[in-house]
């Protein structure tokens, strides 16, 4: 856990003092909604379809029971009953009244929650790897970094009114959970040849209307020049990126328009001037950082407790469960637990606020009281000991959280659309809805392997469409909702953007067509652990296309 | 439009002079940025003031040459939602040691004073009257800052390590930001 000191938790209080100030006017008639507009949208209000939309950052998807417990609160008191996880480590509710506001985040703050940094133009809620500090496979605890950057960049006085949302995501692992080349930058922390950690730096990644895979643009960066690194490619990105069109004002655009390598002569020639600035990080300031993030004392416990492989082998549901949903740990005799938020028919990542209680309590007995909230829109227990896991699975069962799906075919990534979206086109939601029904079996879902669906209700790409390896976009054709199908998209250390499949279909065949696709690819596997992206990049997408559109 | 200078309400002694009207003798002068350059030496004989009025789209590298003779640069923000000006302040501020007055010209509405004091600006053109008022609890809302920037504040990480009295081996001196909050909002009378 990252433990707020009183620096932390006066800003925040004031934040919201400011805020409370901005609501009193908005509704004494004193500021008219236009003028409002960007103040809210500085804390993470939007105005929806239906009603405001009040987001919440999950900073590196780290979570306190205490905090859970406050979202369930928020999400009792002042909306249905229900949270929205997102894919970029918030929470979204989507019912809260403008009066409302104020106390809501009055009582978040209480917890150390805030929606500074969840909109407008400035640098975004910074994300990871949602297993940082736990993960096998990493080399440090990139969270570290994130909160260096996340406090770098809160409330900055310069980078406040950037020409667009900026998205920057760290990864400190061999296998990259936080998708960091489909951000505007992706940090990626590695070691070279002479066993220094440095990050890897990439800009210029995104998804919406112009997808495109980050470039790297330094192999190499000392950890100590990453924040003046930064503040040179967000100096270069607020004074020369395009303002005019909001199309093009992204990072994105302005790295492919310059090129990256002239790119990346700016931001070095501007880093010159700050890398031995007050930014150059003091050995003195990480390990003040470093040290607000506890650790749990860890029990000594052996791999495989004998109980886990009793039920094992007595109960056929625990050990798939086990197999899906439980991952290896970097501490023996621990696991880190992923609990599926994608029930069949459920709308992904959404909680109730019962759920997000009771997974607070079990957070307490079995995992230290810390949650973690991945891009995938699921949860996690980091840190859970092997020989409970027999209990815990019971009570994650009974809490509706145990399907074991993840990182199946119904594990689906999708954005809100149309049913609260102002900017939607289609519906989301009620698509993956329906596949969860179609793909209930899950035997079938098992032997499918590794198959990540991800929809999204407009160009926009929120839910990552172009990254999945069945990518579902939603467009609008004379007044009906159409889907535009790709295939073999993805969002790890192999980033790809995926390729389309054929002309869009209705609504009422989207599901069908992808019924179509999973079973091509049952049939068109070379072996059975050919996992679908091997598939379509071994055989295209053309045998999928004649398949899918003979029948429809 | 009022101008808020120290937390103070000042008129303004400038006059701004169009592209081809001789600057007046005696009168402190703003000049935009293209008739300076084309004419600087002649421009900075004038026997007041000589300030310019920079655009948003030039690098500001272009005006350090003369910046020591410059007696004002006003930035503009064309909306408040383009934040261009605040890269050229903290430019001016930290690279070229700029130490005349800046000014922030536009939309400059009550909920960017924060930005715009911290970025470097001293003289803010408010766009509505009505917000000038505003100044002093705008600048005090906050009393804590994760970062340093150009108006000399403390960050967060120092103010910490200040606090467990681990040694500070690196970093400009600065005062403390409830301090510096202090007696800015202290200088603000009408
Ligand atoms: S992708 Fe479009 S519809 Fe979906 S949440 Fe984003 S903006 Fe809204």
């Amino acid at each position: 856990m990252y433990i707020y000191d009183e620096f932390d938790r006066t800003l925040v209080a004031e934040r919201v003092a400011e805020f409370r100030d901005q609501v009193g006017r908005r509704i004494s008639g004193e500021l008219t909604e236009d003028e409002f507009k960007p103040l809210r949208l500085m804390n993470g209000v939007y105005l929806q379809l239906h009603a405001y939309m009040l987001r919440i950052a999950i900073p590196y998807g780290t979570l306190s029971s205490r905090q859970l417990r406050m979202l369930a609160h928020v999400g009792r008191r002042y909306d249905r009953n229900y949270g929205h996880f997102t894919t970029r480590q918030n929470i979204q509710f989507n019912w809260i009244k403008l009066e409302d506001l104020p106390d809501a985040m009055a009582d978040l703050a209480s917890a150390g929650l805030h929606g500074m940094q969840t909109s407008g133009n400035c640098v975004r809620n910074i994300t990871t790897d949602q297993w940082s500090g736990v993960a096998p496979d990493e080399i440090e605890d990139a969270r570290i970094w994130a909160e260096l950057l996340r406090q770098h960049t809160t409330l900055h006085p310069e980078f406040s009114f950037l020409p667009r949302k900026f998205k920057i995501a760290v990864t400190a692992a061999a296998q990259d959970r936080a998708a960091v080349k489909v951000h505007d930058i992706g940090l990626r922390l590695h070691r070279n040849g002479a066993g220094e950690t440095g990050f890897e730096v990439l800009v210029g990644g995104g998804l919406g209307r112009t997808p495109f895979i980050a470039k790297s643009i330094r192999p190499f960066l000392p950890k100590r020049d990453v924040l003046s690194y930064v503040e040179a490619i967000l100096r270069v990105y607020n004074q020369f990126a395009r303002r005019d069109n909001l199309y093009k004002s992204r990072i994105k655009i302005l790295v492919h328009d310059l090129g990256a390598e002239a790119f990346a002569r700016e931001v070095e020639a501007e880093w010159q001037h700050i890398k031995d600035g007050p930014l150059a990080l003091d050995p003195a300031v990480v390990a003040e950082i470093a040290a607000r993030f506890r650790y749990p004392e860890y029990a000594r416990l052996d791999d495989d407790p004998p109980e886990l492989t009793q039920l094992r082998k007595a109960d056929r549901r625990f050990d798939a469960w086990l197999c899906n949903a439980v991952t290896n740990h970097k501490v023996p005799g621990y696991a880190i637990v992923t609990l599926s938020l994608k029930p069949e028919g459920g709308a992904p990542g959404d909680a109730t606020s019962d759920q997000m209680d009771a997974i607070a309590d079990l957070a307490d007995r079995y995992s230290f009281g810390e949650i973690r909230v991945g891009h995938d829109q699921n949860l996690a227990f980091p840190h859970v000991a092997q020989r409970d896991l027999p209990e815990l699975w019971r009570a994650l069962d009974a809490v509706g959280v145990a399907t074991p799906n993840v990182g199946l075919v119904s594990d689906i990534i999708a954005c809100p659309g149309l049913d609260y979206c102002s900017l939607a086109n289609a519906r989301a939601i009620p698509v993956a809805q329906e596949l969860t029904r179609r793909f209930r079996d899950l035997d079938l879902a098992r032997d499918l392997g590794r198959l990540h669906i991800n929809i999204s209700g407009c160009i926009n790409a929120c839910g990552h469409h172009h990254v999945g390896h069945i990518g579902i976009l939603g467009v609008e054709k004379n007044g009906e909702e159409f889907y535009q199908i790709t295939l073999a998209g993805r969002a790890d250390e192999r980033a790809e953007l995926g390729t389309l499949l054929g002309p869009a279909v209705p609504y009422a065949k989207v599901a069908d067509v992808v019924e179509e696709v999973v079973a091509a690819y049952v049939e068109l596997r070379e072996r059975p652990n050919e996992t679908f992206i091997e598939t379509v990049k071994r055989i295209g997408v053309e045998p999928f296309k004649e398949r899918v559109y003979a029948t429809h | 439009m009022p101008l808020i200078k120290n937390g103070r309400v000042v008129a303004d002694r400038y006059v701004h002079v169009l592209d081809d009207a001789p600057p007046p003798d005696g009168i402190p002068v703003i000049i935009p940025a293209a008739r300076f350059l084309a004419d600087a030496a002649e421009i900075l004989h004038h026997d007041a003031s000589v300030g310019v009025a920079w655009p948003n789209d030039r690098r500001v590298a272009e005006l350090a040459p003369y910046l020591d003779r410059l007696a004002l640069v006003a930035l503009v923000f064309p909306t408040f939602k383009d934040g261009r000006a605040y890269s050229q302040a903290r430019l001016l501020r930290e690279r070229y040691g700029f130490r005349g007055e800046l000014r922030a010209t536009g939309q400059i509405l009550r909920d960017q004073f924060m930005f715009l004091v911290r970025a470097g600006f001293d003289v803010l053109d408010v766009a509505k009257p009505g917000d000038v008022d505003a100044f002093p609890s705008a600048l005090k809302r906050y009393t804590v800052f994760y970062q340093a920037a150009g108006e000399g504040r403390t960050s967060a990480a120092r103010l910490r390590l200040a606090r467990s009295s681990v040694p500070i081996t690196r970093g400009p001196e600065f005062a403390t930001s409830s301090e510096l909050g202090a007696s800015l909002a202290g200088r603000v009378s009408r």
